[in-house]
């Protein structure tokens, strides 16, 4: 290593990290603990001063169709973390029952439903976007989509709008 | 520990720059608080919240939630963001002499 490449790292490690000022969220996914993840990063960004946008897209899609996003559910197969036996898991209203107990103790913590959370997320001046493609496939209308929702954008679309920040998939 | 000077009084800081005890505050220490985050002047919305921040604080040892200080203080969450710019959840606990909330909401 050259004496001026040790310098140049010395400075780079020595320098005080830079504080993030823009986030974009992607929500892929569209099951209860799918989606919450984003919207708390999307709204604790906002708490932080920091600008932030959510995009939705493929199953996560969910959270932004009115008649949906108030009912997503906890995928209770193939969920480990649950501790509850595959099969049990299947049984008719298990994941309804996990959902349920999830919402309680949400609710307990002060964090809104999906619908009120996302209203709040953009009163506070975070953009709501859609994925052009997913729309496409999923042959969705405008009328499908809460109000709050401001676009349906393009993968290209979205790199322009995340330019210059972070960028966070959920 | 780091101090501020407000009006040829010396006020500890807490490690993230938050007045250290809730009884250094009062409300010449708020505007000037105020200032320093970048708020000109407190107008009487923003009193409203500092208030209802600090009387929470009082009761429960942590700043409300936002969802609950939009509900109860009668400051909606637009209205909330155009008062603290910068962030309402540090910037209005920190004018309000109160430490940085803990809460992830």
């Amino acid at each position: 290593m050259t004496a001026q490449t040790t310098l140049q790292t010395q400075a780079a490690t020595t320098a005080p990290p830079q504080p993030i000022e823009r986030v974009s969220i992607v929500v892929s996914r569209g099951s209860l603990d799918g989606v919450y993840p984003g919207l708390i990063l999307a709204n604790g960004a906002r708490m932080e001063g920091i600008e932030a946008t959510l995009f939705f897209t493929f199953f996560g899609l969910d959270a932004i169709l009115k008649k949906r996003q108030d009912h997503l559910k906890v995928a209770t197969v193939g969920n480990p973390a649950l501790h509850m036996p595959t099969l049990l898991g299947a049984l008719p209203g298990i994941s309804a029952l996990a959902t349920a107990k999830m919402k309680k103790e949400m609710e307990k913590l002060d964090i809104p439903p999906v619908g009120e959370f996302l209203t709040m997320i953009h009163d506070a001046g975070c953009g709501i976007y859609a994925c052009r493609a997913t729309v496409d496939m999923f042959h969705l209308k405008p009328a499908d989509f809460i109000d709050e929702m401001d676009a349906v954008i393009s993968v290209g679309q979205f790199y322009e709008k995340a330019a210059g920040g972070q960028i966070l998939f959920t | 520990m780091a101090t501020i000077e407000v009006l040829g009084k010396t006020l500890e800081l807490d490690a993230d720059g938050h007045l250290a005890r809730l009884t250094d505050w009062n409300e010449e220490v708020a505007q000037h608080l105020a200032a320093q985050e970048g708020i000109p002047e407190l107008t009487e919305q923003h009193w409203a919240v500092l208030r209802y921040m600090r009387s929470v604080f009082e009761k429960e040892g942590d700043a409300p939630s936002i969802r609950r200080l939009t509900k109860e203080s009668g400051v909606d969450t637009k209205t909330l963001y155009q008062l603290f710019p910068k962030g309402p959840a540090k910037r209005a606990a920190k004018i309000a002499g109160l430490p940085k909330p803990k809460g992830c909401i």
